[in-house]
């Protein structure tokens, strides 16, 4: 939990309107994930996948945590009740988001 | 899972959702108990044993005509609860008097079971006004005054909201209502037992009430109607409750309901001060030692247990289960919790934002509360607030420093 104050990459989805926001930072090493923290303001569900996205992709490569979807945090945490999916979405997206903020400015200084 | 009380682990358990529900009172178990073993009469059989179903089912229904200051126990109908009542004042009197206009109005803060059947009514031909409240959550009188015409048939005003406790001023309402010859329901479900409700004397034409908010057993209610006001029942049958809601009577139910009434109007005085207290300390407690955080509805005009408040930056379900993690059960006007993601029509329509209907929370307490289980509440609220304000993207930097 927390922010990286030298991201390399930083993701945010949602909005404080629907009840769920959350921001992703990451740090990337040799094409990895190095370090990752996240920010959530939402319920607990939304709070328990960004923790759960956060474990799941740390020392994974880009590529590698690109396929980590939303199903797969669903499950990693035994499931979620139907009406909460819509929270899962935003952690997984949130993380696609930071990568995809990486290779945007990738070799450019921040 | 299910804990009674002879597996409650030994930590500290508080229950401050009284607005969502009740525990039976033990006074009431007992006066239920002789009925549960051998009560097997039909009240409407001419034998003894339903002669002795019969006169439960009265003594019962004196005691609610009492609670309420009604004619007489004749205007004391038995449902099934608070939402079959408001659906029973609502379709029924719709139905029954349509001949004389198709209008409605009801408030945009009122409880889902006056709101739906007020929503289903528009796609049958009849017009409904919700009316908007202020920030408050009272009815603009003004507002009601403009929309009143001799099309208005029926205005149906809570006598008190759950989720923010404010008190209409519901003898105001009904001078308005009835000068222009239109029915006053008033769904008390929330006020019940806390204040003392009149229906004479406020000039109230249909009132609907439940047995758990007086701490009777769930599934039972009823709907006060006046002598003279006709409506049409939901449900066709045998003609119980004098034709007006069909059905074996929930015998052990309403003898439970009368019980639970009968201690509600000797206690109420002093138990709504002792709640009171209890919650301006409350509220005292979790807004004054937390900054951005604020009172939801009215300071003085509200009900006794409620403490409704909100934390910026937070969302409030999130704060829920930190509490729940400290034994305390609270609620949250928040979209999570319920069926849907939006968040509390009743938040939205005194004028919160989003994200401030997001981060409120509800406190309503009860007879088992205490001063010690309030200060507990007060105590662990400064931390649970803080550390969800570091997880949120939303907090101000200077304010997590």
């Amino acid at each position: 939990m927390g922010e990286i104050p030298d991201a390399d990459g930083v993701g945010t989805v949602g909005n404080p309107v629907c009840g769920d926001m959350m921001t992703v930072h990451i740090k990337v090493k040799d094409n990895r994930i190095d370090d990752i923290k996240f920010k959530t303001f939402g319920c607990g569900a939304a709070i328990a996948t960004s923790s759960m996205v956060t474990e799941l992709a740390k020392g994974k490569t880009l590529k590698e945590a690109m396929k980590i979807g939303r199903s797969d945090v669903a499950d990693s945490l035994g499931g979620l009740p139907k009406v909460k999916m819509h929270c899962s979405n935003l952690a997984a997206d949130a993380l696609h988001a930071a990568i995809e903020d990486y290779e945007k400015h990738k070799g450019t200084k921040r | 899972m299910f804990l009674s009380e002879e597996n409650m682990p030994k930590a500290k358990r508080i229950y401050m959702d009284h607005a969502a529900g009740r525990a039976v009172d033990a006074r009431v178990i007992k006066a239920m108990s002789p009925y549960m073993a051998s009560l097997r009469g039909n009240p409407s059989s001419v034998h003894s044993f339903g002669q002795e179903a019969k006169q439960a089912l009265e003594e019962a229904r004196t005691k609610v005509a009492e609670l309420i200051n009604a004619e007489s126990k004749e205007s004391i109908f038995f449902t099934s609860g608070a939402t079959e009542s408001n659906n029973m004042a609502i379709k029924g009197v719709a139905h029954r008097n349509q001949h004389q206009g198709r209008h409605i109005i009801t408030s945009s803060i009122e409880h889902m079971s006056v709101l739906n059947p007020c929503k289903f009514l528009t796609t049958k031909g009849f017009k409904v006004t919700f009316l908007p409240v202020d920030q408050y959550g009272f009815v603009d009188l003004t507002n009601l005054e403009e929309e009143l015409t001799s099309e208005t048939i029926l205005v149906s005003i809570m006598y008190a909201n759950g989720e923010i406790g404010t008190i209409q001023p519901i003898q105001k309402i009904s001078q308005m209502v009835h000068r222009k010859k239109a029915y006053l329901h008033v769904d008390a479900t929330a006020a019940n037992g806390q204040v003392p409700i009149d229906v004479s004397n406020e000039g109230i034409d249909l009132l609907t009430i439940s047995s758990n908010d007086v701490y009777g057993p769930k599934g039972v209610g009823a709907l006060y109607i006046k002598k003279g006001v006709r409506l049409e029942p939901l449900i066709h049958g045998g003609g119980q409750e004098r034709g007006i809601r069909s059905g074996t009577e929930n015998i052990l139910g309403i003898v439970g309901f009368g019980k639970a009434v009968e201690i509600s109007r000797a206690e109420m005085f002093t138990e709504s001060e002792r709640l009171k207290k209890l919650r301006d300390r409350l509220i005292k407690g979790l807004v004054g030692r937390i900054p951005h955080s604020s009172l939801n509805g009215h300071p003085s005009k509200r009900l006794p247990n409620n403490a409704a408040v909100r934390y910026s930056f937070i969302e409030g379900e999130s704060i829920l289960l930190d509490l729940d993690m400290k034994g305390v059960a609270a609620s949250s006007g928040s979209a999570c919790t319920a069926k849907t993601l939006e968040p509390s029509h009743v938040l939205r329509a005194i004028g919160l934002k989003h994200e401030e209907a997001h981060g409120s929370l509800l406190f309503t307490l009860g007879r088992r509360n205490t001063e010690e289980e309030v200060d507990y509440v007060i105590r662990i609220m400064p931390e649970i607030v803080e550390r969800l304000r570091e997880m949120s993207p939303l907090t101000p930097k200077e304010l997590i420093e």
